[in-house]
């Protein structure tokens, strides 16, 4: 391909004094070319990101009347708040003056998936989705947006069933308590 | 014994081959690269496993790092008739060439209050100084502007207004502003929409891994 003829295709003799010109090869090295190209394909490969933005489905509850909202057994809740920092505070049931210095615990995100299947397994037929299963999620005025879409992904990795957590509004008590705990984990 | 000649054969390989190879696949690879579109605001999204991707098709709000909302029109959603909508109902009083210019912008982050004396001049206010669309709990406007969005798509396929609606936000975005667009949302009847975030692969042993399903809800 990269040769050519070059031979004088036989025929038409030169006279006995005529001195045969140098044959040059045409032919060029391809090496350096080839690495330059694969080095080209290796450079736009790796610097590619394959980002194709996804989309996650959010379906909000209607505001309902207070006598309208849904209960839920105690035992089967488990309430995620989202504080400052990253940092994921929970309780289970409810919380009372009594039980918060026993019940409200702290933790980060890589633990929480963790807590999240343990309840899951702890509630009878946790796994169904005919269960009392129950994830409550409040987000403080300082979490940030990926912390909520975080701990909802966490809900669709642990394969909690749809209709089993809800964002609840925060209340002042869980506020302060995290607050206070902040102060005391000393978390800016 | 006559000595067996091994006849030396050179080691030069044709190059040619391999070199259209090559740049055939740097042909292809750059030809087939979906380019980007230039972000004028830069957000980046938290990430999910949710594997569905975000439509072309799309009236989006973006909320960035620093609080700012902004609303970007999809050019094939019903742009023009959102704009005449918000503009009559909200009483904006812009001229028709206020309004063709409003139409031809890539996305709106001002309060409403001040889109006219925009409009009107002549310069060009750079994204990064535009004050964003109010949502505050007091001055919700995000709500007028969803109240001319579903207008406008009233009498059609909710469904379709559902597939279209995104909402885009910076990681460090912090909640109350969401919570200000949700609650622009609801005010609305707006009860369904899409969070555009950045793919994720489902973590190796973990519930959903196991169940092998992807999210596509």
């Amino acid at each position: 391909m990269a040769e050519m003829d070059t031979s004088s295709g036989g025929g038409h003799k030169k006279g006995p004094g005529v001195k045969k010109g140098k044959k040059l090869s045409t032919r060029v090295d391809l090496t350096p070319m080839v690495d330059l190209g694969f080095l080209l394909i290796t450079f736009f490969v790796f610097t590619t990101t394959m980002s194709q933005a996804t989309a996650m489905n959010m379906n909000e509850p209607k505001d309902d009347k207070i006598e309208d909202q849904m209960k839920v057994k105690e035992s089967a809740v488990m309430t995620i708040l989202l504080g400052k920092g990253n940092q994921v505070y929970y309780y289970y049931g409810t919380l009372t003056e009594e039980n918060a210095s026993a019940n409200f615990k702290s933790t980060n995100f890589k633990e929480i998936r963790k807590l999240i299947l343990d309840k899951r397994n702890s509630v009878p037929n946790g796994d169904k989705s005919k269960s009392d299963l129950m994830y409550i999620i409040k987000s403080d005025k300082e979490s940030t947006f990926s912390n909520s879409i975080d701990i909802l992904d966490e809900m669709s990795i642990c394969a909690v069933p749809a209709g089993h957590y809800a964002e609840v509004d925060i209340s002042e008590t869980e506020y302060k308590l995290i607050k206070l705990t902040e102060q005391a984990n000393g978390i800016k | 014994m006559p000595k067996v000649k091994i006849p030396r054969k050179s080691t030069i390989v044709d190059m040619t081959a391999m070199c259209d190879v090559a740049f055939l696949l740097l042909t292809f690879f750059i030809l087939a690269t979906k380019q980007k579109p230039p972000e004028v605001l830069a957000v980046a999204p938290p990430s999910s496993v949710s594997s569905k991707a975000a439509p072309d098709k799309s009236i989006l709000v973006t909320m960035t790092k620093d609080g700012k909302v902004f609303l970007m029109l999809g050019d094939d959603t019903k742009k023009g008739a959102i704009i005449e909508d918000i503009n009559t109902t909200r009483n904006l009083q812009l001229s028709g060439q206020e309004l063709a210019k409003l139409k031809k912008a890539e996305f709106i982050g001002l309060p409403l209050n001040k889109i006219k004396s925009a409009m009107a001049s002549n310069q060009v206010i750079p994204a990064t100084s535009m004050e964003g669309i109010p949502t505050d709990t007091t001055n919700n406007e995000l709500t007028f502007w969803m109240r001319s969005v579903t207008n406008v798509y009233a009498g059609g396929d909710q469904k379709e207004l559902e597939k279209m609606l995104l909402v885009k936000g910076d990681g460090e975005t912090l909640y109350p502003i969401f919570k200000n667009v949700k609650t622009a949302f609801k005010a609305n009847e707006i009860f369904k929409f899409r969070i555009v975030t950045d793919s994720e692969s489902v973590p190796a042993g973990s519930e959903l891994y196991k169940t092998g399903k992807t999210v596509e809800n």
